[in-house]
């Protein structure tokens, strides 16, 4: 499990999870995950409240150390390197270029009290742009691709809706073209309808741009549409793995067939 | 029952060492907040306590005092911080900027150029220039630390975008030295471009939240702007109404109760020097618009 294979003879992952870990004291939030993430590939990381989800998200991510383990990520110039190795700088100018991270509460992924257009630019300030003009057409070109009227581009995001402030929070992860997302949750909270056109424009983004995605999600559909591989996590263990209409369909552990079969049929 | 007897310049001496060290890391690091053991002085925070404490360790008993506040050396906090050293220090204290060798200010720089040897103290309110951007003080350390100063420009984004130039007016933020981003203290930007590459040595203390900062003498200090909405210092179009200055940064007089008002240079020893070599302004302007510079 440890070594990653190559699926694609030429193709490398672009991050690597082994045998990773965290505890909190005596208790153990997540356990000998380990798994490789390949470029345009995306992975859904599904189970029930409690069992480990975000804890590996935030692990992935590198907010928080691992008690054990490590995870790799190929940066730009093709070299596979080990987070926790990497300086403050480097690691925070990865998640501000390369990665993107779709919060749950958009509040919490969002300058809420600055306008969109800031809000989609502050990325490219951070790289250096340094000319307003081009920053708003990078701004407003974005907010037409996440289908927001760009005549809102100077409101706050406090006066959006539920569906436009996620759609304003991908936007802002977008803009510097990263080429991994986490997404928690990402239709959290949001009702139905709006939660179908944020995962259509979601496919349509991750498909166009090429991009890779751990999408961490207790929503067996948005694993369904989104993803192309399934995790499914129990008490901090991956229980069981492999492609997502495999596992959504022909479950083979109890739990994910419990899992499969509590969904409300439509 | 002793009379109490002061120290030199009020602060017992071990506490002007801890301020000096501070100071001395300050100039060595130009633009870089020190943490500093603010004491309680006898006025209130927001008065200048900082900038009073960051006097009081640097003055020596051969030194010559002049406090502005807003330009103005006869304000009731510039009246009451001269009096304080004059009656602490037993230094001389004066009014022209050219025969200081300490300058304490709160919101100016003189209009008079400075000289090397002088040294400037600014009283500073909020050190933190991007504290009402991130509120998180472990953060904002962490963005200074690693030279992220991205959230600056989105804050003078938002001007443009709301009001179609930048319009912070005051406390506009500069880099000091090409590395740290710094808060000028509420002076206005008119003043920013005075503060690059100035023969001065130039101090900021801030009380309440015991911080002090510094630019050393020739230190390059870029006012932060965007390539296509370049920094521009504005000035109220009107010479001063009393000497006539076309370069001053002026305030605004309101006259009487009909909205009268005039124009008059804030910087008070400028505009009397002005004077006194016999310029002459209108004495009474009619109200004029702002309009910015280019």
């Amino acid at each position: 499990m440890a070594e990653p294979q190559d699926p694609m003879q030429d193709d490398q992952p672009l991050l690597v999870a082994e045998h990773l870990g965290k505890n909190y004291g005596r208790l153990t939030a997540c356990r000998d995950v380990s798994f490789a993430l390949y470029p345009g590939e995306v992975l859904a990381v599904v189970g029930e409240s409690g069992s480990g989800k975000s804890t590996l998200l935030q692990l992935l991510s590198a907010q928080l150390a691992p008690s054990a383990g490590r995870v790799s990520y190929r940066m730009r110039d093709g070299v596979l390197r080990d987070l926790a190795r990497l300086g403050e700088a480097e690691r925070r100018f990865l998640f501000r270029t390369d990665w993107g991270y779709v919060h749950q509460d958009a509040a919490q992924g969002l300058r809420m009290a600055v306008s969109a257009g800031a809000n989609v630019g502050e990325r490219l300030m951070a790289v250096g742009w340094n000319h307003y003009g081009r920053i708003r057409d990078a701004a407003s070109s974005w907010l037409e691709r996440v289908e927001i009227d760009t005549a809102r581009i100077d409101d706050a995001p406090r006066t959006y809706s539920g569906g436009m402030r996620q759609r304003l929070q991908i936007a802002r992860n977008l803009v510097t073209e990263p080429r991994l997302v986490f997404m928690d949750e990402p239709t959290g909270g949001l009702d139905v309808s709006v939660q179908a056109r944020l995962l259509d424009l979601m496919r349509n983004l991750v498909s166009e741009l090429g991009l890779a995605a751990i999408v961490v999600t207790h929503d067996l559909a948005v694993a369904r549409l989104l993803s192309h591989r399934v995790m499914v996590m129990k008490g901090g263990r991956v229980i069981e793995t492999g492609l997502t209409d495999q596992v959504l369909d022909d479950p083979r552990e109890p739990y994910t067939q419990l899992l499969v079969s509590s969904i409300l049929p439509a | 029952m002793n009379a109490p007897a002061y120290n030199f310049a009020y602060l017992d001496e071990q506490t002007k060492r801890m301020i000096r060290r501070a100071i001395l890391k300050a100039i060595a690091i130009p633009g870089y907040q020190v943490p500093f053991a603010s004491r309680e002085m006898p006025m209130p925070y927001g008065w200048g306590t900082g900038g009073v404490q960051v006097t009081a360790a640097i003055l020596g008993p051969q030194d010559v005092l002049k406090v502005i506040d807003q330009g103005s050396d006869d304000t009731t906090n510039a009246i009451s911080i001269r009096k304080f050293f004059g009656k602490t220090a037993g230094v001389a204290t004066t009014t022209s900027t050219t025969d200081a060798t300490v300058i304490q200010t709160r919101h100016r720089i003189p209009e008079a150029p400075l000289h090397a040897g002088q040294v400037l103290v600014y009283q500073v309110p909020i050190p933190e220039p991007l504290r009402f951007l991130e509120p998180r003080e472990t953060e904002t350390r962490r963005m200074h630390a690693l030279g992220e100063y991205g959230l600056m420009h989105v804050k003078l984004y938002e001007d443009i975008a709301r009001f179609g130039h930048i319009a912070t007016s005051y406390a506009y933020p500069v880099k000091v030295n090409a590395r740290y981003v710094m808060d000028p203290s509420p002076t206005p930007k008119f003043d920013n471009p005075k503060m690059d590459n100035c023969p001065a040595l130039q101090l900021f203390g801030a009380g309440r939240e015991k911080r002090i900062y510094a630019i050393p003498p020739h230190t390059d200090v870029v006012s932060l702007d965007f390539e296509d909405h370049p920094f521009t210092r504005y000035r109220f179009d009107a010479p001063c109404a009393l000497c006539g200055a076309g370069d001053s940064y002026l305030d605004e007089i309101v006259t009487d109760d009909k909205g009268s008002r005039m124009f008059v240079c804030s910087d008070t020893d400028y505009c009397e020097s002005r004077q006194l070599a016999g310029h002459r302004g209108s004495e009474s302007a009619p109200p004029h618009k702002e309009r910015a510079h280019g």
